[in-house]
């Protein structure tokens, strides 16, 4: 067991050496640029993106064709937002999203909105979930676009993106979903979804950072996004650069073994996941946020209460997590998933997410488990906020200096 | 974001925490920060008949730097008079600790702290409390 402890996989991924090896030719003797047609160096490089154009849509449900390669998902959703918004804008100016949503979709949206666009931020239910009756009341003749992400970053909570996609369609909108964190983690089908954009990354998959993909639609409807760089016309029109050769290859292999594992893996993280949370729900004041029946397999968001997330990671270090609070922005604001799940700011500065991954094993979760109980404990004993709580004090009869 | 020696130090060895009898009339007790904020510290002092701080705990709900910070202010108070204590600056924490920018409201917090303390200490010895500027954090 190597210390520290990666479990901070929603982050990123370590690659997989199966990826890595796939890659590697690609960058010496496989070196030619996929857009040169007319020699041999060309044909090998552009056989190694159309391979993997098959691997990456075999593993959504979806047809070679509807593959655009980006540098990694902010960049998909980004190219989603923006460009559906630019294409369909005549047919309608409004976009729905949620508030749980990653920086990139929420700050693209911003940007449509400065474009004369106008944006409804969905709020979510206590778990996390977008209520469909709020969003079905958000539609209206002028929504090109329902943006809801499949499972969330923080909290692991996943939407039901079959049937938001339905209310999107019922209404004549397209359906994007930002799928980083799920695909190559639970099954994930275009098809049988309904979804009309999709963006993936290959990081989040044990494969290579800076390259990822954009799923469009092209049948019942054909779905366009106008182009967000120019230049070369590359991906069919929509997405200009020089193909990232050993990237795509990368991405390609690390769908086609989450494609062939992803069962198997779902099944034992999720039985590690209940170990973890089982037994650090054992401690006192402790609580899981978000909804614990549909969520991704290998996350855990747990708040200990009384104690500082900041504190409490520093206190573990053998173990690399991450945490809600954020203590070290300036602005000193906690999650603002956590926040819009309505949780109050001291439970959402004590959270810590765990993010379980292929390479972790039972012994360093069962090592996580004491290090972690250990460190709450510790900290309790330093915490005047435990003490109050343990003489019965009500923390909301106090009047606190606001600071 | 890498913590300075001092602020590890601090953190896995804190000095003095703990819990002095409130109640007592020779103890001063401040309460800073606020659990929505993520941060909240106590800490308190025993003064003997001379104005001499004989003791100091602290207790601290926090991030790293938070706690060595009290931790911090416990080791200076220990010894020092009441009136040199009013004198702590929170820049000789940041400075002691090495806190970068983002930590210095920790410090504050901890000069909040201690004032807090000698202030409860002479009300309830029948003194006027000090005015403090309002703090900046």
């Amino acid at each position: 067991m190597n210390i520290p402890i990666y479990l901070d996989n929603n982050a990123t991924t370590p690659m997989d050496p199966r990826v890595l090896e796939a890659m590697l030719p690609y960058f010496n003797e496989k070196f030619g640029n996929a857009a040169s047609r007319n020699h041999p160096f060309g044909w090998v490089a552009e056989e190694g993106v159309d391979y993997a154009r098959e691997q990456v849509a075999k593993l959504i449900g979806a047809s070679e064709k509807e593959i655009i390669f980006t540098s990694g998902a902010t960049e998909s959703d980004n190219l989603a937002i923006k460009g559906v918004f630019e294409m369909y804008k005549e047919k309608g100016n409004h976009i729905i999203t949620a508030v749980t949503e990653h920086k990139a979709i929420l700050d693209a949206c911003k940007h449509v909105e400065k474009l004369g666009g106008k944006v409804t931020y969905l709020p979510v239910k206590e778990d996390g979930l977008v209520d469909l009756a709020v969003l079905e009341a958000a539609m209206t003749s002028e929504t090109i676009l329902v943006s809801i992400m499949y499972g969330n970053n923080e909290i692991g909570v996943i939407q039901p993106v079959k049937e938001i996609a339905a209310i999107a369609h019922k209404y004549g909108a397209l359906f994007m979903t930002d799928a980083t964190q799920a695909v190559g983690k639970i099954p994930v089908n275009v098809i049988a979804d309904g979804i009309d954009l999709l963006a993936l990354s290959a990081h989040k998959m044990y494969g290579p950072k800076g390259v990822g993909a954009l799923y469009v639609r092209r049948k019942g409807p054909r779905v366009k996004v106008t182009a967000q760089m120019d230049g070369g016309g590359h991906e069919r029109g929509m997405r200009s650069g020089t193909l990232n050769v050993p990237g795509i290859v990368g991405l390609g292999k690390a769908c086609e073994i989450a494609g062939l594992e992803m069962e198997s893996e779902a099944i034992r993280l999720s039985t590690l996941r209940n170990k973890l949370e089982g037994a650090l729900t054992v401690l006192e004041e402790s609580y899981v946020n978000g909804n614990v029946n549909y969520r991704l397999p290998h996350v855990a968001n747990i708040s200990f209460k009384y104690v500082e997330g900041e504190g409490l990671m520093m206190a573990m270090k053998d173990l690399a997590v991450s945490s809600g609070s954020a203590c070290t922005s300036a602005s000193l604001e906690p999650s603002y998933v956590l926040k819009s799940l309505g949780l109050s700011d001291d439970l959402a500065h004590s959270s810590i997410r765990f993010g379980l991954g292929r390479f972790t094993t039972e012994e360093e979760v069962d090592y996580a488990i004491e290090v972690t109980k250990k460190s709450v404990t510790h900290l309790r004993e330093l915490s005047p906020l435990w003490e109050m709580f343990k003489e019965g004090i009500d923390l909301d009869s106090i009047e606190w200096a606001e600071h | 974001m890498a913590y300075s020696d001092k602020v590890i130090d601090h953190y896995t060895n804190p000095r003095n925490v703990g819990t002095l009898d409130k109640s007592s009339h020779k103890v001063g007790t401040g309460l800073v920060g606020a659990p929505e904020c993520g941060d909240v510290m106590r800490l308190q002092i025993q003064v003997d008949d001379n104005n001499i701080i004989t003791d100091a705990k602290f207790k601290t709900f926090g991030c790293g730097s938070a706690i060595a910070s009290s931790s911090l202010a416990t080791e200076w108070l220990k010894g020092k008079s009441v009136d040199d204590a009013m004198k702590i600056d929170n820049m000789d924490i940041v400075e002691e600790l090495a806190l970068p920018p983002v930590k210095i409201h920790c410090s504050v917090l901890a000069e909040d702290a201690i004032k807090a303390a000698i202030n409860d200490f002479r009300v309830k010895n029948g003194m006027e409390p000090i005015v403090l500027e309002k703090s900046h954090h």
